[in-house]
């Protein structure tokens, strides 16, 4: 069945540099560092990765990231939390503009 | 493919996956990048053995556990257990040889009834002793309830499996109930002084992913085991092994039947690292099977791959035939040389 979606175009994520091979280059090179142990551990990134790859419904980002926190060491509790965190930073950004719309329903109220 | 039932062996239930012929034509017909080429190419044309560190000694098959990972197959229907004539030829090599670390695996080698007389005897030729202890054992009858006092007693190095700090991946992997039997018997081996500071008794662990994945970075999982271990259970160990499941036997089947073959084949291909490989636990050691034939792993044994060599059994152990012999590699090698490799005692490059 044709898709949007391909689970085998991850894998092909590299080639993005075929149509623009400097920014691509350098897009890797980046991405490469952000991912290396620093301030943060590898883990803790993975664990980030994966909660902002929910936040933004990447499913390649799901799948990848899913599979790295795994080998970075994390279970299902810890990866389910993170997914929460994002949960709850998404539903948190909708309600917290509940208090525009009450400032603005008090502005029109008598 | 016939339904892989839990609690029973692979060859106790007929199954393709315990016969090493069916195992090795599916590796070399995955279509994958010969292992030797890669060793070619990474200026490995001549893999060849460079001395002798250990002798890993598999007294048996028989286990309580029945792992979903096993590379053994062991399991409680296994009856290849070595016979104490076999351990006097193994004595006998050893005292000709001046590697005198020995490394106990199984199964669970504690089930092998002259498993202590062949501790006693080794610990008497003066050898460092490893045991490969599932945990479990130590509660699974009051017979083994000492182990701990017998393993003290002659200094040997416990090395025990725990794939987790909880009890979901634990038990996923290992059995229902393992994750806490193998707490209550790291409690009993703290408490004659296992992983203890200044004890002279370690303790290791040993981490594999429960699933179609590579291991963590092993530095990194260590702090956290030793940190959850000792938060939760006040438990202390010493070192902790991270080890990549090798396709083959179980884990094989596994891999096959939940449709993760191609891609951790490929992983593990793509994440070859020629440091790993020329690190190999394979290049200083040699695994003696139950029945006394030699191999240049506890893998090879298990696939049948016996050493390159015209003696090819214990009771014709000459040192200086074995140094510098050829390893015989296959597609199950790449398990040991992914990414930070992948031996016995853990990391590799």
């Amino acid at each position: 069945m044709e898709t949007y979606y391909d689970p085998k175009d991850l894998k092909k994520f590299g080639k993005i540099t075929e149509f623009q091979k400097e920014l691509g280059e350098k897009y890797f090179e980046y991405y490469g560092a952000v991912f290396k142990d620093g301030a943060l551990t590898k883990r803790e990134k993975a664990l980030i990765a994966l909660a902002v790859a929910h936040a933004v419904q990447c499913p390649y980002c799901i799948d990848a990231y899913t599979e790295d926190s795994m080998e970075q060491g994390c279970d299902e509790e810890q990866m389910m939390e993170a997914v929460h965190v994002a949960a709850a930073i998404r539903g948190g950004a909708s309600l917290v503009h509940g208090v525009q719309m009450m400032n603005k329903y008090k502005d029109l109220s008598m | 493919m016939s339904e892989v039932k839990s609690h029973i062996s692979l060859k106790a239930q007929g199954n393709n996956f315990s016969e090493p012929d069916y195992q090795l034509e599916l590796l070399h017909n995955a279509g994958l990048t010969p292992f030797r080429e890669n060793l070619e190419r990474s200026g490995l044309q001549s893999f060849a053995t460079t001395g002798l560190d250990v002798f890993q000694v598999n007294v048996g098959k028989m286990c309580n556990q029945v792992c979903k990972h096993c590379h053994v197959d062991a399991g409680p229907d296994r009856k290849e257990i070595m016979t104490k004539e076999t351990m006097l030829q193994v004595l006998n090599a050893i005292s000709k040889s001046t590697c005198k670390t020995v490394d106990l695996t199984g199964g669970a080698p504690e089930m092998n009834p002259d498993f202590r007389w062949f501790v006693e005897s080794l610990s008497i030729l003066g050898c460092k002793i490893m045991v490969r202890s599932n945990l479990t054992i130590l509660l699974a009858n009051p017979k083994y309830h000492d182990l701990p006092e017998f393993f003290a007693k002659h200094k040997v190095e416990v090395i025990s499996s725990l794939p987790y700090y909880s009890a979901g991946k634990t038990d996923a992997q290992r059995g229902e109930g393992v994750f806490g039997k193998s707490i209550e018997a790291l409690k009993m081996l703290n408490e004659v002084g296992y992983g203890q500071e200044n004890s002279g008794l370690t303790i290791n662990l040993v981490y594999n992913p429960s699933g179609a994945f590579l291991p963590p970075d092993q530095n990194a999982l260590e702090r956290d085991f030793k940190d959850r271990l000792s938060r939760q259970y006040g438990i202390v160990f010493n070192n902790l092994f991270a080890i990549t499941n090798l396709p083959i036997s179980r884990y094989l089947s596994y891999l096959v039947a939940s449709d993760n073959y191609n891609a951790y084949m490929e992983k593990l291909v793509n994440a070859f690292n020629p440091v790993a490989a020329s690190n190999a636990m394979c290049r200083s050691m040699i695994s003696v099977s139950w029945d006394g034939f030699l191999y240049d792993c506890d893998f090879n044994q298990m696939l049948d791959l016996k050493i390159a060599s015209a003696k090819q059994h214990i009771s014709d152990f000459d040192p200086t035939e074995f140094s510098g012999r050829n390893i015989i590699v296959s597609q199950h090698c790449y398990g040991c040389t992914a990414g930070a490799g992948s031996s016995c005692g853990g990391t590799t490059a």
